[in-house]
């Protein structure tokens, strides 16, 4: 795990809130914490090469641009696990990839800007493998948000 | 809503990330040519109608500490999902909670529910929460543990004419 201090974690947690669209949008953050902007800066910079941040910026939604994000599983032999991996990481539409401990053990999210982009996506990804993938969109959403103890 | 050509190089020049510096919505307006109160003025219509959520960091939960994440799945009765759902969602330790559909015969569960916690063990005692609020609707559940991050990058769009 990495080493966070109290600065690092309230940064972890208040920058899940949105980032106001003013010239200066880390500025009041920064002021809050006590720190100069340039600081909160370069402490978000290390957390993003070090891999406590995955990424910095606008979550689109794709569903209200017309698109489409789809919860999808496939049952993957072991014995080519990691051909399959690189077959479906190589499409754009793959958002994220988990590995998950069930005969079901690819779980991936596809989004597109279209509706169809993620059949499209789901049927060249079976043509690749061969394998079957079970589409699991959501039908409703009953929460969201994670806070780390600051 | 509709996307624009000029929304659309916004879209491409955002979805890797903000810049980070001290003034992220000038620098990205001028590598677009555009001035920085189109884009900030684009960028708030866009949240208005929902196509962007929010701008903001996604935390790696195992970088954090949380390295079990474990993706709660229930088949529950579909007459009370609507009244067990929310109670679901709302329990601190849950991230994201969703309804979706069932693959029969493989796959019963109609309730996903992400829950992380520090250990197994931890996610473990946190479930036995959610049986408890499932009560008699509870059909079948398993957990399902993420043993590695295979990708993670997000949305991205295509290109137009990719």
């Amino acid at each position: 795990m990495s080493q966070l201090d109290h600065i690092d974690r309230a940064l972890v947690n208040a920058l899940q809130d949105d980032l106001p669209l003013t010239n200066r949008p880390f500025l009041p953050l920064a002021e809050s914490l006590g720190i100069s902007e340039n600081e909160l800066l370069s402490r978000v910079k290390t957390m993003r090469e070090s891999g406590v941040l995955t990424r910095f910026g606008p979550f689109f939604d794709a569903v209200r641009m017309g698109g489409a994000f789809c919860l999808c599983a496939m049952e993957v032999p072991e014995d080519c696990f990691d051909e399959v991996n690189d077959l479906v990481n190589a499409h754009l539409e793959v958002a994220h990839n988990y590995e998950r401990s069930h005969k079901l053990n690819m779980w991936f999210v596809l989004g597109c800007d279209t509706k169809e982009g993620i059949q499209e996506a789901a049927d060249k990804i079976e043509g690749e493998t061969g394998l079957q993938v079970y589409q699991f969109p959501k039908l409703q959403e009953f929460f969201i948000g994670f806070r780390v103890a600051a | 809503m509709s996307i624009d050509a000029t929304d659309r190089a916004i879209i491409e020049a955002l979805q890797g990330g903000l810049p980070l510096v001290p003034q992220p919505y000038l620098e990205v307006a001028q590598s677009l040519n555009l001035e920085e109160s189109e884009l900030t003025d684009r960028l708030a219509a866009m949240k208005e109608s929902g196509a962007i959520r929010r701008i903001a960091a996604a935390p790696n939960h195992y970088k954090l500490g949380m390295t079990a994440n474990g993706m709660t799945v229930w088949d529950v009765d579909d007459a009370v999902l609507n009244d067990v759902g929310p109670k679901i969602g709302a329990l601190p330790f849950v991230t994201h909670s969703y309804e979706r559909p069932r693959a029969l015969p493989d796959w019963p569960y109609n309730l996903f529910a992400m829950v992380h916690g520090s250990s197994r063990e931890e996610v473990e005692e946190k479930r036995q929460e959610i049986v408890a609020i499932l009560g008699d609707a509870l059909r079948a559940s398993d957990t399902l543990y993420s043993t590695r991050i295979l990708k993670k990058t997000g949305l991205r769009l295509r290109k137009k004419g990719d």
